[in-house]
């Protein structure tokens, strides 16, 4: 069986130009195999990248060097050089995503939050809906919450419905960012729950979990993020 | 050089301060090729170079000069305004160039070979070899739509004419009904928007296809365009709002037509009002029949 | 993947001493939001006046592909070609009201101009597209015949996007259309765009100093600085991981929301 997502060689450090352009070093010759049906949780001290790995996974940061092959369409994608408009053909059919936080989109309700990406692979409407509210209601967003824009939810209520958005369309691959971090012990079952049928069907997953309890139930491998030494 | 005699050949002029017909030669020569350039582009105006008239501008100087350019010695003619034949000036731009051309006039359409007009087309239907002179004081139809004339220029080069069919739309969202009573835009042989002159909607339909050659003349604005004979001319409209002729639903007092059009005029010192045709001939020759 | 609708290419521009346009390639494909971000004076608004064809680069081409697949040099079109393109397949929703509208006219003759421009004479149909297209952009029909002096900065820019959007265009060019309208105004307007460019499926090169409008809209984003695109690239990295220094400086002068 072939690798749903391969990193090759990867390397990702930043220049502070306002700050007289001094540079340092994030990753280094990184590598990662994630097969399908796997999940891999990124592990390291804080501050070691393995949030800039993740960002750098998800194409929000471009690679300096090296590759990320993504099992895509039927073939290989390599995200490090593909242009915006690949990036985002990969992010609508591949390639999904749950950040910490929700980046609110002025008076678009929470079910219409979450049935976009199914829109845009091009579900209908109606049904998109129907999938968004039985994935709010699972992870116990109450209904009458559904029609409202999340800006004024609580931490909690926002993050459930990231992760129907992230949740929602099956993505060969997710990237789970601290996926339970504000989220009580009963949603936080749902998650496993979510993360568990995800594995099943096949997909495969990379997060962040601080919550160590919930990593080791879910996690098939741990990879380490180690922090460079000295920076160029 | 000249085989035959032009029929407004120098030489027979009655006043001897004045050229015949009063403008120069060479002037008339000006007009006559502007009015040739007119006759070869329907609808589209060329520009002239207007001369100063012996009566003030608004009176129909434009009409004043084509008329005299083309006008011969053996031609007939009728001046009306607002229809008429013996309105003021009417009556002073016929004797104008009975003086000045020695020419025949009438107030019989049927007799005239040149129809000098200011607000009508006559009722009774023109005929091969007619030529109709309009007065015109506007002649852009976008004047009141596009104020910089050079874009009215541009608009009309691409046939760019929504901006008129927009005003029609506003008059129709408006008061329901296309608000130009007078000086309805035509489009010429599906090429040019024009101007009509002051004519009432009524008149409209009669350019469509007549057998007589229209001239218009703007003295002021200092154009002429012309309608060749037997060619489209169509009234700006919508498909679902059609452009509708309109006369007032009433029969003439004096000659009792029900198709003509018709002028409303108070009577008596009571407020009083009857209907008369506004076409004075017309209106006579149905009273003889 | 489908062919750019529009792609310039070399693009040079002199004002006097200031280059306007210096070497800039640039391509946008269907269906795609592309933000043109940078201060005042780097180039942007001349930028999209060029790719628009509403004002000639002095070297460079901009080719258009039409919905047959036909390449047009939009410079090299003749005046009618470039109207008629610009009446059919594209719109321009100018910063300022008064250059997008007719002021004399009313909110329906606005709208349906458009539709009268490409032949429609159908009284009945043009007024019904206007108001569907007025209810589409959130006015009320209901005020149909009022001049647009009579509505809001706001509700003037969505009478201009309405007489954009009302022959399908499939590519529409925006100048800064939130600028001058106040903050709330500014987000319910963004959001009408969003939602309307996803509906339809546009490509739309729009012109903004707001990086928080550029986030919100943009699937990708152009930096401009003195003539000169600095970076470009997928909205969401050149906002996070900007490269260039002038990029992370107009990042960084941005309020956290």
């Amino acid at each position: 069986m072939s690798a749903a997502l391969e990193v090759q060689a990867l390397n990702k450090g930043f220049t502070l130009h306002l700050q007289g352009g001094i540079g340092f070093q994030v990753l280094k010759s990184e590598a990662l195999v994630v097969m399908p049906g796997e999940c891999v949780a990124l592990t390291g001290p804080s501050g070691a990248g393995k949030s800039t790995l993740m960002r750098c996974l998800q194409g929000n940061y471009g690679a300096d060097a090296g590759r990320i092959m993504l099992a895509h369409r039927g073939g290989l994608a390599d995200l490090a050089a593909a242009d915006a408009r690949l990036v985002r053909e990969i992010r609508r059919e591949t390639l999904g995503y749950v950040s910490q936080f929700l980046r609110v989109i002025p008076r678009v309700s929470a079910r219409d939050v979450v049935a976009e990406p199914l829109i845009d692979r091009g579900m209908d409407p109606e049904a998109a809906r129907e999938r968004a509210t039985a994935l709010l209601t699972r992870l116990n967003l109450p209904p009458r919450l559904h029609g409202l824009p999340p800006a004024t939810f609580s931490g909690g209520e926002q993050q459930r419905v990231n992760l129907a958005r992230g949740f929602a369309p099956d993505y060969p691959i997710l990237l789970l960012d601290e996926p339970t971090a504000s989220l009580d012990a009963a949603n936080r079952e749902v998650v496993v729950a979510l993360i568990q049928e995800a594995k099943s069907r096949g997909a495969a997953l990379v997060g962040i979990f601080h919550d160590i309890e919930v990593r080791d139930r879910v996690a098939d491998r741990l990879h380490q993020v180690l922090p460079l030494e000295e920076a160029a | 050089m000249n085989a035959i005699t032009p029929r407004n050949a120098p030489g027979n002029t009655p006043e001897h301060a004045y050229n015949f017909a009063y403008l120069d030669e060479a002037t008339k020569r000006m007009i006559r090729r502007a009015i040739l350039k007119a006759i070869a582009i329907p609808g589209h105006q060329i520009p002239f170079g207007a001369r100063e008239m012996p009566l003030p501008y608004g009176w129909g100087t434009g009409g004043i000069q084509v008329t005299a350019a083309i006008l011969g010695p053996r031609d007939v003619l009728k001046v009306i305004d607002q229809g008429a034949d013996d309105t003021t000036n009417a009556v002073s731009i016929r004797r104008f160039f009975a003086r000045v051309a020695n020419v025949e006039t009438t107030t019989r359409t049927a007799e005239a070979t040149i129809i000098q007009t200011r607000h009508r087309i006559p009722e009774r239907p023109l005929t091969e070899g007619q030529v109709m002179v309009f007065q015109v004081p506007m002649p852009e139809p976008l004047f009141r739509l596009e104020p910089r004339l050079a874009e009215t220029r541009r608009l009309h080069a691409l046939g760019d004419y929504s901006l008129a069919q927009v005003r029609l739309y506003e008059d129709i969202a408006r008061q329901g009904e296309s608000g130009s009573a007078y000086n309805h835009p035509v489009m010429v042989g599906g090429r040019y928007l024009m101007s009509p002159s002051p004519i009432p909607g009524f008149d409209n339909p009669k350019l469509h296809n007549s057998p007589a050659l229209m001239l218009f003349g703007a003295g002021r604005e200092k154009k002429i365009y012309a309608v060749p004979p037997y060619t489209e001319v169509r009234s700006l409209d919508f498909e679902d709002h059609p452009f509708k002729p309109m006369r007032a639903p009433q029969c003439c007092s004096a000659c009792g037509s029900a198709t003509s059009y018709l002028d409303e005029i108070v009577a008596d010192d009571q407020g009083g009002r009857i209907f008369v045709c506004s076409d004075t001939d017309h209106c006579a020759e149905t009273q003889g029949q | 993947m489908s062919a750019p609708l529009l792609e310039a290419a070399r693009l040079q521009l002199r004002f006097g001493a200031v280059r306007a346009l210096d070497g800039v390639d640039i391509e946008i494909f269907p269906g795609e939001v592309v933000a043109i971000v940078g201060e005042s004076g780097s180039g942007k608004s001349t930028l999209l006046r060029v790719l628009a064809g509403a004002m000639n680069a002095e070297a460079g081409t901009v080719l258009y592909r039409d919905a047959e697949g036909e390449a047009h040099d939009v410079h090299a079109l003749t005046e009618a070609g470039r109207r008629k393109l610009m009446r059919s397949d594209w719109g321009f929703v100018h910063q300022n009201a008064r250059d997008g509208l007719r002021m004399g006219i009313s909110a329906g003759g606005n709208v349906g101009e458009r539709l009268m421009a490409a032949g429609d004479r159908n009284y009945a149909h043009i007024r019904a597209e206007a108001a569907e297209w007025m209810a589409r952009v959130e006015m009320d029909p209901a005020r149909i015949d009022e001049p647009p002096k009579n509505f809001s900065g706001g509700m003037q820019q969505r009478l201009q996007i309405a007489r954009c959007l009302v022959t399908s265009p499939r590519l529409v060019f925006m100048d800064e259309p939130t600028g001058g309208l106040d903050v709330s105004v500014q987000a319910r307007l963004l959001d009408l765009i969003r939602g309307l460019v996803s509906q339809l499926g546009l490509a739309v090169f729009f012109v903004t100093h707001d990086i928080a409008a550029a986030r919100l809209l943009a699937h990708r984003i152009v930096v401009m600085r003195h003539g000169r695109i600095v970076e470009e690239g997928l909205a969401d990295r050149v906002l996070d991981d900007p490269r260039h220094a002038y990029t992370q400086l107009l990042v960084s002068s941005v309020l956290a929301a």
